[in-house]
């Protein structure tokens, strides 16, 4: 099939960006998306022109490292990670766009490459329970309802790839930081932490210029592993109640 | 050289605590004083490098990708054992360590195996407590199943993403030490070099992937937690940017390579769909508990799966079935992996030529479509996004891919390499997997080394040296292999050839395969010798590499990391020619009994065969360290 | 009290403050409508005068309307705050193609609620000052002089412009509500697998039943028609 692709180009940091055509005349239906880009890189170095810089690393959806907006969404028409994407989901002759994240907090780094170590702060401050290796208690001696276990489950699958920010009109990561609060606040393991833990995530999540929710739920129609906006209400909850009882003055 | 494993004396099960007893301390309050460098964030890097930061040692970590949740031990998806016995039906430690050595086919030591089985049941305790969403029953108690045809459910999973959990978990010890400032972090930052000095590893030189700036770090031990080689054969189900580089830097340094050769290649991998493709996808082997395999009895070139459907089943060759009945579809790995191949070799293969067919119409009949799509729905669904084709309706293809190496760095009872200061943790070491991995054992040994190995071994050492004993990062050492470092990077970046990393990644890869995959040959790997060889030549002639190295050059890390395969890959065929056996994952045509199934020959082979580089162009030396099995009789292994 | 301003100007807490001005305003938005349908009464507008003098001089009830206004500014001022913030989430460059998965209200709450801005402004102008500063003719029920805002109304409401004012800006306030509602429970972290449909009927049938309702009034008294 052929193809038109439109890809955001831009050098560096603070370089300014544009817009680039390719077409692209022997792409197969088999081919996943980050395929096609290998063939354009290739034609291109072969040209002796520089290659799209693009995150890209397991290719079988688990990594969370690709992030292109492609066609007006994250990771494209699916509900899935852009490495999962396959040609045969566009049409022969399509022009296909492909942009960055674009979010304050994550700066771009080169074409399609943004930085997202904003999400690495916001889990260094506080994602995680405080045990030291060795000298916990035997697995079974902490009995999780199957229900609870499962939700936390539902929350620790996110991939941290941040499609919910890039789908968010206003850049918030709210579904990202919810899921990982929600993890840990369903489970007893979590409980000790709880509150200090809620209040320094969202603390963090605001230093980083993340945008606030609106609730247009356009990160969880995105999010390629279905996390759900249940985990938003739960980390309102957790954090109302924590700035309400927590002795943190 | 004279090699010395140092398993400690004694009965097998007192070796470890008695060994624990006999390492020196570092005085908690001399902890603070030491600094060590840990490459590599997957599960054992991570693990490791939260353990020893929690211990009160300065710990720098690095790794390429952006975050260290993004590591491929994040890709595993059935489970991680633990000689837990929870289900009641048999298990033990002493089991799990006979397991593993015999799925190893015997080519391990029993010393390491054993310690691994013991703390494999801490690793559950640690994760849980860490909050890792295992599976549970509806009693609240963790659920286990029974994985890769193990006789006893030992393996805790979550979901079809247990190595994400796990790894989840491990980052966030990672992440707590972060906040704590005892861990300094550096992403995207990839290790070049090590650096050796009166004998011992001083620190690395790293090239920070976003500026390109090449720095030099001093500590006073290195840990390579750098995974597996895989890519060697370009497609793999390894991620794409999983390399050999840091190993390979650190072999050229002096540390020996173990068992180069020994490859685990994995039956249910989707297969090739043409030239373009850039990665394999594993799908769990869970789908041979109800898949049956088969290709048509005569050779129908191109047959779809769609029209398989058609096919009586009088014209159906279920060839493992008919081979090994009491095993039928369950055969191990490189069983299930090697017939496949032989059914494409004779011409029946299906699809493109190399693909058999995965058939769950029986099982959906049997069970119902509810019951299948419970258990597999999942897979299902990523099978029908890659392939386009539904196997609730038609057989699934798959092919055999590359997925683990159980080969690595040499290393002891310690986890040191043979280089003093620096050791390889998790699949980057060679030490537990023998010939042959066990299904759900990668994540147990990551973790292992990473959390109940290492922070005991390395005090020893770091005791033994001394906090004084490290050198700054202007010592001569270290400029040396800082100008060496820049020197190559600018020679790859000035070829200006004609073809591009990739296709001669993929050249080589081919090769690979073809010579040193699933079975080999003397004729076979002498010729790949040759054209490994010529290819190299042609790489430092032809290679292109654009752009510069100050900025975010994406060719320029393929290149690093391809030349360095291209010389892993013939070590590789050195020490597949060596070793004139067949053992696990590793099949010498020319040893096989009249049945054809693989002929080990404990009698001459019954080593680690670890290889000391010599310098460029020059043949490496083989090092034999002698297996000794003093509690388990070395069988040989039938499925029949 | 550090933990106090840190909490309200945190995102969440200015949700908050969104979802809580917001539920109320929905609340204020029924009881000014109970009020209002007594426009339709055939009483010559006995009862809404007599209403509306109560509702002006009751202590109670002019203490909550002045929350009222200020629950108001806050909900308008904390939105201008939080799409500020937003805009800025989105960094100097933003996406040349969109393809939202968000439905078309939820993306647009900032614009209809400025368009409702306008309309509260027309709104206050036109009967609530006239009711204060205005000058008004008195009746007399009982003995009781009143203001009689009936006739203000009646009049401004033969003006066929104005009656497509209220009944455009009426559907404008569905939409905010039609969002609204249902956000402000999520917000508050009330989602819940059991009581998530009641909540979203409630919100879809709270946002439709009372902007028609509302938008009735113009119309029936356009067309001179009384209920009961």
């Amino acid at each position: 099939m052929k193809i038109t692709l439109k890809v955001w180009r831009q050098k560096s940091k603070d370089a300014k960006g544009e817009f680039k055509t390719y077409p692209l005349d022997h792409v197969s239906q088999d081919m996943s998306f980050l395929e096609m880009f290998d063939v354009l890189n290739n034609d291109l170095v072969r040209k002796g022109e520089d290659p799209v810089a693009f995150d890209h690393d397991c290719r079988e959806g688990i990594c969370g490292m690709c992030s292109m907006y492609i066609n007006g969404r994250p990771h494209g028409p699916l509900q899935t990670t852009t490495c999962q994407l396959h040609m045969r989901t566009f049409k022969d002759g399509e022009t296909i766009t492909v942009e960055p994240w674009r979010a304050k907090a994550f700066p771009i780094i080169k074409d399609l490459v943004v930085d997202r170590t904003s999400f690495e702060r916001i889990q260094q401050a506080g994602g995680y329970i405080s045990v030291n290796t060795g000298g916990v208690p035997d697995a079974n001696e902490i009995p999780i309802p199957k229900i609870d276990a499962d939700k936390a489950f539902d929350a620790a699958a996110c991939i941290g790839c941040g499609a919910c920010v890039a789908a968010c009109k206003n850049a918030s990561a709210m579904l990202f930081v919810s899921a990982k609060v929600s993890q840990l606040a369903l489970l007893p393991q979590g409980q000790p932490e709880r509150k200090t833990r809620v209040e320094n995530m969202v603390a963090q999540m605001d230093a980083e210029d993340f945008g606030a929710c609106t609730n247009t739920l356009a990160c969880e129609a995105e999010c390629p592993k279905g996390i759900s906006v249940t985990n938003i209400a739960r980390m309102n909850r957790e954090y109302f109640s924590a700035k309400a009882s927590s002795e943190n003055a | 050289m004279k090699l010395d494993s140092k398993i400690p004396e004694g009965p097998l099960a007192e070796k470890w605590s008695k060994h624990k007893f006999n390492l020196k301390l570092v005085n908690p309050a001399n902890k603070r004083k030491y600094e060590v460098i840990v490459v590599g964030t997957g599960l054992a890097g991570a693990s490791a490098a939260a353990s020893l930061a929690e211990l009160g040692y300065n710990v720098k970590a690095f790794c390429f990708q952006d975050s260290p949740r993004r590591a491929h031990s994040i890709a595993a998806q059935g489970g991680i054992n633990a000689a837990k016995n929870y289900r009641n039906d048999g298990d033990s430690i002493y089991r799990l360590f006979y397991d593993t050595i015999k799925g190893g086919d015997y080519r391990a030591r029993e010393g390491n195996v054993y310690r691994l089985a013991e703390v494999s049941v801490d690793i559950i305790d640690q994760c849980v407590a860490q909050g890792v969403p295992f599976a549970r029953e509806y009693g609240g108690l963790l659920d286990n199943r029974s994985f890769g045809g193990a006789q006893v459910s030992r393996t805790f999973y979550a979901r079809g993403q247990t190595g994400q959990q796990l790894l989840l978990g491990a980052y966030s010890a990672l992440n707590r030490q972060i906040a704590n400032g005892k861990v300094k972090m550096y992403t995207r930052t990839e290790m070049l070099d090590v650096v050796v000095s009166d004998g011992k590893a001083r620190g690395i030189i790293t090239r920070d992937l976003i500026t390109g700036k090449i720095e030099a770090h001093s500590g006073h031990a290195v840990l390579l937690c750098t995974g597996g080689y895989g890519n060697v054969f370009f497609l793999s189900t390894n991620a794409k940017g999983s390399n050999v580089t840091a190993a390979w830097r650190a072999h050229k340094k002096g540390a020996l390579f173990g068992n180069p050769c020994f490859t685990q290649i994995h039956p249910t991998c989707i297969p090739v769909s043409g030239d373009h493709q850039s990665k394999l996808t594993l799908m769990s082997e869970s789908l041979r508990n109800d898949g049956r395999v088969w290709v048509p009895k005569v050779a129908r070139p191109g047959l779809k799966a769609k029209d398989a459907v058609a096919i009586p089943e009088a014209d159906r060759d279920y060839f493992l079935e008919r081979k090994y009945p009491s095993f039928g579809n369950l055969v191990p790995r490189d069983v299930a992996s090697r017939n496949a191949k032989y059914a494409c070799d004779e011409g029946r293969g299906v699809g493109s030529g190399l693909a058999v067919f995965l058939d769950f119409a029986d099982a959906i009949k049997r069970d119902g479509r509810k019951v299948i799509e419970a258990k597999y729905g999942n897979l299902f669904d990523m099978y029908q996004q890659i392939t386009g084709d539904n196997p609730y309706e038609m057989p699934m293809m798959i092919y055999p891919a590359v997925h683990y190496t159980m080969g690595g760095l040499w290393v002891d009872y310690n986890l040191m390499t043979s280089v003093p200061g620096l050791y390889a943790l998790g699949e980057a070491n060679f030490s537990d997997h023998g010939a042959n991995r066990l299904g759900a054992s990668a994540l147990m040994q990551g973790l292992a080394d990473g959390y109940f190995v290492i922070p005991y071994t390395i005090g020893d050492y770091l005791a033994n040296l001394g906090w004084s004993d490290k050198i700054s990062t202007d010592h001569p050492a270290f400029r040396e292999s800082l100008e060496n470092v820049q020197s190559r990077i600018q020679k790859l970046l000035s070829i200006k050839g004609r073809k591009t990393v990739d296709e001669l990644h993929r050249e080589l890869g081919l090769t690979m395969w073809d010579y040193c995959g699933m079975s080999r040959t003397e004729e076979g790997l002498k010729k790949a010798k040759t054209k490994i060889q010529a290819l190299r030549a042609e790489f430092w002639e032809n290679v292109n590499v654009l752009g510069s190295n100050n900025e975010l050059n994406q060719e320029l890390e393929k290149a690093g990391r391809v030349a360095d395969f291209m010389e892993l890959g013939e070590l590789m065929v050195d020490d597949a020619l060596n070793r004139s056996e067949s053992c696990g994952g590793h099949f010498r045509e020319e040893s096989q009994t009249p049945d054809g199934e693989a002929l080990r020959n404990d009698e001459k082979f019954t080593y680690v065969s670890a290889w000391e580089y010599k310098g460029d162009n020059q043949p490496e030396v083989l090092h034999k360290e002698e297996l000794i099995f003093e509690n388990v009789k070395p069988s040989q292994r039938s499925y029949k | 009290m550090n933990w106090f301003t840190n909490f309200f100007s945190s995102t969440l807490g200015r949700k908050l403050m969104m979802a809580l001005t917001g539920l109320f305003l929905i609340l204020f938005l029924a009881v000014h409508l109970a009020g209002n349908l007594q426009l339709l009464k055939s009483d010559g507008g006995r009862a809404f005068n007599v209403y509306a003098h109560f509702m002006t001089h009751n202590p109670l009830i002019v203490t909550i309307s002045v929350v009222n206004f200020a629950f108001i500014a806050i909900h308008i001022i904390w939105a201008a705050i939080l799409t500020r913030r937003n805009r800025a989430a989105r960094g100097p460059v933003g996406y040349a193609v969109t393809n939202n998965s968000s439905s078309l209200t939820s993306r647009n709450m900032g614009i209809l609620g400025t368009l409702i801005l306008v309309f509260i402004v027309i709104h206050l102008r036109s009967f609530w000052y006239e009711t204060h500063f205005g000058n008004i003719p008195l009746v007399d029920y009982d003995g009781s002089p009143v203001k009689d805002l009936f006739t203000v109304v009646d009049v401004a409401y033969t003006q066929l412009w104005f009656v497509v004012l209220y009944v455009v800006s009426m559907a404008i306030v569905g939409f905010h509500l039609y969002h609204g509602f249902g956000s402000a429970f999520q917000t508050l972290g009330l989602n819940h697998v059991k009581y998530n449909p009641a909540i979203r009927f409630i919100g879809v049938a709270f946002s439709i039943v009372v902007p028609v309702l509302f938008a009735l009034i113009p119309i029936l008294m356009f067309l001179d028609i009384t209920i009961g």
